[in-house]
């Protein structure tokens, strides 16, 4: 590539940037401007006299820790149960061939085919009916057992399905049963998967927004992404700083992860993603 | 099926007494229990809530004024009556095709560049995969604020002499606004899936084509995209799917205004049910929805049977 290509490659994907990189840094920045200054023109990249008080407001106006832990216990139940459920079922469809394997497995799919939004309506009926609206119930169960969990079970299959059946013979040969080889032989081999499948449901719990509106209503049973629209004045506008500040308390922790792990992340994901 | 009919065919004298756990039985029996949580979960949450929907989209139903009456077809005859219906199936179709070419086109523009063999590639492609791991709402606030007549973008296009228009407030832009927003959100992922697709390009096909004298784009437009097709079509579909399923992005930017131009089906669904408390007709609109969903997805799951299942 001659040298000026590559200059000219560098500098697309310097402006291409932009509209990635600049929210985030606008929005982190912004959370550290006094209210009087969110809206000053010229616009400025850096708060000129910053203060923390935006983010005292986020703790004082709404129980904002707890609904940060609400969101974190939550998207960690779901993606530890979602696992389990997943890799279980995903290694029955993969290697066990067990009568009915065949129903079941066009049941399960059929998961794939059906919206959460297309049923929220009779889960919420369901749930109103066992007495579980404003617990977390409904956001735990739903996501771990139901139609989000199946993509990850089909992942799940589409690992198993590729390990050689001589492993299981060797381990059959020192004696192992059923969830002898799914626990100590075929689970241990299937890292990528597992870190793919955690990825994707713990991004999609933490993400979710629709589910937790129609379900939870008191304020301490929030999630994140209900509690970070709850910062309105008297009339009902958005306290800017406050939510952005919120907004930053939300990403910062996930966006480091990401950039220690971002090998993993990325690549973890695009195999399976072209695989499942 | 097949596999309890056939009897082992044992030459060994017959055993005193077989073991009733034979090593098939106890497979029968792991594989059942091992399926069993994704199955109870599916008939409970996916199986039974749909058969439910279109109980309830056969009846007049408020929750307010108490009533739940069969009224057989009526509430489909009222989509045929319902003049913001097709407003918003308009908006929905926008949403949709301006969201998939934007992004597809973007993902791969993006992929192709990232592809060269330039240092640090690496920093660039976490820098656009970032925002996926950013929360939906978080990202959508900060566009929110952005996109304020009196907000960062606005400002910025001043200093240069533009006039920004009132993105949020006003008809076309308002749309435009919400597509954006989703689409830098997600279009990392499409992008690292293009990359790999990318990498899976043979060079030597490059080689053969530069002798016959082809140009870059001639490379681009016979080799490589004949080449990645197959990740072309799936990541279309996974975001046209998507894209059907937009909704925080609406509630929390426009909630489907100005008018009801960026009010899409699953917006509406949720007004008419959660906040008009109309579940009869809001059922309607969710078989609706699934009637809408069900096509791009049983192509993608035929597409998947055909490269996926290449086990058997």
């Amino acid at each position: 590539m001659s040298p000026r290509l590559k200059v000219l490659v560098y500098g697309v994907l310097l402006v291409c940037c932009v509209p990635f990189v600049f929210p985030i840094w606008w929005m982190a920045t912004t959370s550290l401007k006094p209210v009087t200054e969110i809206f000053a023109f010229p616009p400025s990249l850096l708060p000129g006299s910053p203060t923390l008080d935006a983010y005292r407001q986020v703790f004082d106006l709404q129980p904002f820790g707890r609904q940060y832990l609400n969101s974190l216990y939550i998207a960690l139940l779901v993606t530890i149960l979602t696992l389990a459920v997943s890799a279980l079922a995903g290694y029955a469809f993969a290697r066990i061939r067990f009568r009915g394997a065949g129903v079941v497995f066009v049941i399960v799919l059929t998961g794939l085919l059906v919206p959460n939004e297309v049923t929220i309506i009779p889960l919420y009926r369901m749930f109103d009916a066992l007495g579980l609206v404003d617990t977390h119930w409904p956001l735990i169960l739903v996501p771990a057992l139901g139609a989000p969990s199946v993509l990850a079970t089909f992942i799940m299959r589409q690992f198993f399905v590729t390990l050689p059946a001589e492993l299981e013979e060797a381990g059959r040969v020192d004696g192992l049963g059923r969830f002898g080889l799914f626990w100590r032989v075929c689970l241990p081999l299937a890292r990528p998967a597992i870190g793919a499948v955690s990825i994707f449901t713990f991004l999609h719990s933490w993400n979710l927004y629709l589910e937790p509106i129609v379900f939870l209503s008191s304020k301490d049973k929030f999630t994140i992404p209900q509690a970070l629209t709850q910062y309105v004045d008297a009339y009902g506008g958005p306290m800017w700083n406050t939510q952005l500040a919120a907004a930053t308390l939300s990403a910062l922790p996930v966006l480091v992860v990401f950039v220690l792990a971002q090998r993993q992340f990325v690549e973890g994901l695009a195999q399976t993603g072209l695989k499942g | 099926m097949t596999l309890l009919l056939e009897k082992p065919a044992s030459t060994v004298a017959p055993p005193e007494k077989a073991p009733y756990w034979t090593m098939r039985r106890r497979d029968q029996l792991a594989g059942w229990l091992m399926v069993a949580p994704q199955l109870a979960g599916i008939v409970a949450f996916v199986i039974v809530p749909l058969g439910m929907v279109g109980w309830y989209s056969l009846h007049e139903w408020n929750v307010l004024a108490g009533t739940f009456d069969f009224v057989g077809a009526d509430n489909y005859a009222a989509l045929a009556d319902d003049r913001e219906l097709g407003s918003v199936l308009k908006a929905t179709g926008l949403f949709s095709v301006g969201l998939v070419v934007l992004n597809l086109s973007l993902a791969l523009f993006l992929a192709v560049l990232l592809n060269q063999k330039l240092r640090g590639t690496v920093v660039f492609r976490t820098l656009f995969f970032s925002p996926v791991v950013v929360t939906l709402v978080a990202w959508t606030i900060v566009w929110g604020f952005l996109l304020q007549d009196n907000g960062g973008v606005n400002a910025f296009l001043d200093v240069a002499g533009i006039d920004g228009p009132n993105w949020l407030r006003s008809g076309g832009s308002a749309m435009a606004s919400v597509i954006v927003v989703q689409l830098f959100k997600n279009v990392g992922l499409n992008m690292v899936l293009f990359l790999a697709a990318l990498q899976g390009v043979p060079a030597e096909l490059y080689e053969a084509a530069r002798i016959d004298g082809a140009s870059a784009w001639a490379r681009f437009r016979r080799v490589t995209v004949p080449l990645i097709s197959p990740t072309i079509l799936l990541t279309m579909i996974l975001t046209i799917v998507g894209s059907l399923q937009v909704f925080a992005q609406i509630a929390v930017l426009t909630q489907g205004g100005p008018g009801t131009s960026t009010t899409v089906l699953v917006y509406y669904l949720y007004q008419q049910a959660f906040q008009f408390h109309h579940l009869g007709y809001g059922a309607t609109l969710s078989v609706l929805l699934f009637g809408i969903v069900l096509v791009p997805t049983v192509i993608q799951w035929r597409m998947r049977r055909k490269w996926v299942f290449h086990e058997s």
